[in-house]
């Protein structure tokens, strides 16, 4: 990326469910362009960190900035603005079980468009076509495979045609090619909308495949204990951890 | 190998004057009884000086996990009486197996301990909880009024299919199972009444006796608790399943407020529909009597009906529709409410419609009997 502008900047974070501390002292920043990895060991606070970044969980102790806002301390106003730009894909893929493919992509459109019926419609055909599913619009979330409810809540993310876009393991339950498929996906979106991605994942592949930015954040540290271009993580980091984390425990 | 005995056994030697040599021998299965530690510990007890335990697998024929557990206590023991032992004659496998359970030292922190909490401290903890959990009911409540406010002036935003789909779920499917319990209420209440006021030759009271209650107040009970049970837990798991699966959050970080879009539908459904099956519920209950009036009593169905007219007033209707309507209310608040509280699991969802119930039923009596207590006072 040559232009390196931050997006988001994440300043002096900590997370924590009551008194207890799940991480804390997290500083990093994404940039414009970026697709920016949040990677560490299970149940070390990723998806915590995720749900502070997109507005769910307040953090217990510092801010996340987009551009110069700070997300947590502006007004409701704004920070559904910040909102209205963001577009995410939960883990589950979060789809509105009692609607259609067709009604869950067209709700952000409704709520923050002007678009008429006629204009909703097509804009719905048109994400769901870029997902492979053009023709599923009136199949229920239960109707498909897991893989294709991925596709079809990427749809949903990016109905608004978002700045950033937040994924919590993308990949996580599917088979290789589908994952493979999913991560294509991604890099053509950020390509072709000049979005920024935000993800959390641990599967090696994809980290390698597309992330040019990451941090990694340790359990037992309860920090970040670094931040950067994972394949240059994986090849000088000092950090063992870091290290083994990236080649899956293999010392080399 | 084949005329080796089937049953594990172990047999004791003193190999030497240090040594305890465990000899092994038979099929070490699960389920099969395997010798007692306690034999070895007998030994090592009544022998002083023994600083060894080897074993002799050679006589085994085949082993599992219940070896290796006979053998990880004969360990505890000799901890305990600072013996060592040598697994070395153990087979192969087994003793990578003992290696790998031991190789992580046990956590210490993980088995969360019984700690004994005081008397005072328990009271204290609860009576927090307590205030916690009716301040998160006030907050609901607070945020469904503010709801309904934005509906009123227009500004909710919720799908017509979700309050059509609910007005059908608590309207028209409800009728049938509202049908039984009424006109059942109705026969109940008439059986009861008409017992004793045969004693008095007054059978025809029977018919203020069930129009009367069922009007005032049992229609609209019971139909309370039954939406309690039938719908109210199912908002309950719909909206439970909705937050364990995420998708309360997609909603939120869209800026569609859940409560709008989710819970709004379904009060209005419920209160809208509530009157309406408590009316209804109000004639099978007429009709239970009826049907006891003519049968048992011989009362002749016009004296029947006019009786029913002279006994009902049209305020006793207005209280009963307005129980309806708080019912509807409660229920719809307690489904939902427990259903946005619900965690993340299949079980979470099972505890949140069983609590949907639980506090559905509850507030109905409450409701009933602040009712009843305020009517008296008022005179009506």
């Amino acid at each position: 990326m040559d232009h390196r502008e931050p997006h988001i900047t994440v300043q002096d974070l900590t997370m924590a469910y009551g008194d207890f501390v799940l991480m804390r002292d997290l500083d990093f920043i994404v940039n414009r362009g970026d697709i920016f990895i949040i990677m560490g060991g299970s149940g070390c606070g990723k998806s915590t960190l995720l749900r502070a970044m997109v507005g769910l969980k307040s953090p217990a102790q510092g801010r996340v900035l987009y551009q110069e806002t700070s997300f947590w301390d502006t007004s409701p106003r704004e920070r559904s603005r910040i909102m209205r730009n963001t577009g995410i894909l939960y883990q589950s893929g979060a789809l509105w079980s009692s609607m259609t493919l067709a009604e869950n992509v067209s709700l952000p459109l409704e709520e923050y468009t002007d678009l008429n019926p006629e204009q909703i419609r097509e804009v719905v055909s048109l994400k769901l076509a870029l997902v492979g599913l053009a023709g599923f619009e009136d199949f229920y979330p239960s109707e498909i495979s897991g893989g294709m409810r991925k596709r079809a809540a990427l749809a949903r993310a990016m109905a608004l045609d978002p700045e950033i876009l937040f994924f919590d393991e993308p990949s996580a339950g599917l088979d290789p090619i589908s994952a493979h498929r999913l991560d294509e996906l991604i890099l053509e979106i950020r390509d072709s909308l000049g979005a920024t991605v935000v993800m959390v994942t641990h599967e090696l592949a994809s980290i390698f495949a597309i992330g040019n930015n990451s941090v990694f954040l340790d359990a037992d540290t309860r920090t970040m204990t670094a931040v950067g271009d994972p394949k240059k993580l994986r090849d000088e980091s000092s950090d063992p951890k870091v290290r083994a984390f990236l080649r899956r425990g293999e010392e080399g | 190998m084949s005329t080796k005995p089937t049953q594990p056994q172990i047999k004791i030697t003193r190999s030497s004057t240090d040594d305890l040599l465990v000899l092994l021998s038979g099929n070490w299965r699960l389920g099969a009884e395997t010798p007692l530690v306690d034999d070895i510990r007998g030994r090592v007890e009544s022998e002083p000086g023994i600083k060894r335990i080897t074993f002799d697998s050679d006589k085994l024929n085949h082993w599992d996990s219940s070896l290796l557990t006979f053998v990880i206590k004969v360990r505890d023991l000799c901890k305990l009486k600072k013996i060592r032992v040598n697994i070395s004659g153990l087979p192969k496998g087994a003793q990578k197996l003992l290696a790998l359970a031991t190789a992580v030292p046990e956590k210490k922190d993980t088995r969360s301990e019984e700690v004994r909490e005081s008397f005072l401290f328990r009271v204290g903890q609860d009576t927090i909880d307590f205030f916690r959990t009716a301040g998160e009911m006030l907050t609901f409540i607070g945020e469904a009024s503010a709801s309904l406010g934005r509906f009123l002036i227009g500004k909710a935003h919720f799908r017509r299919s979700d309050l059509t789909l609910t007005l059908q779920e608590c309207g028209a499917q409800a009728l049938p199972i509202v049908s039984l319990i009424s006109l059942l209420v109705g026969l109940i209440l008439a059986f009861i009444g008409a017992v004793q006021l045969k004693m008095f030759g007054a059978e025809i009271y029977v018919a203020n006796l069930v129009a009367v209650s069922m009007v005032r107040v049992m229609g609209a009970v019971m139909t309370g608790i039954i939406m309690a049970g039938r719908t109210g837990a199912a908002f309950a798991a719909q909206l439970g399943t909705m937050e364990t699966n995420e998708e309360i959050d997609a909603l939120k970080t869209l800026g569609i407020s859940p409560m709008d879009f989710l819970v709004l539908p379904r009060m209005l459904g419920l209160t809208l529909m509530m009157p309406f099956l408590c009316l209804y519920a109000n004639l099978m209950g007429i009709l239970g009597g009826l049907i006891v009036g003519m049968g048992m009593l011989n009362i002749g169905f016009m004296q029947y009906y006019n009786q029913t007219k002279g006994a009902v007033t049209l305020t006793d209707f207005g209280i009963g529709l307005f129980h309806g309507i708080v019912f509807g209310v409660l229920v719809a608040l307690a489904g939902c409410l427990r259903g946005m509280q619900c965690g993340r699991s299949a079980s979470a969802v099972g505890d949140a419609a069983t609590s949907a119930v639980v506090t559905g039923i509850v507030s109905i009596i409450l409701a009933t009997a602040i009712i009843t207590v305020m009517c008296n006072v008022l005179g009506i």
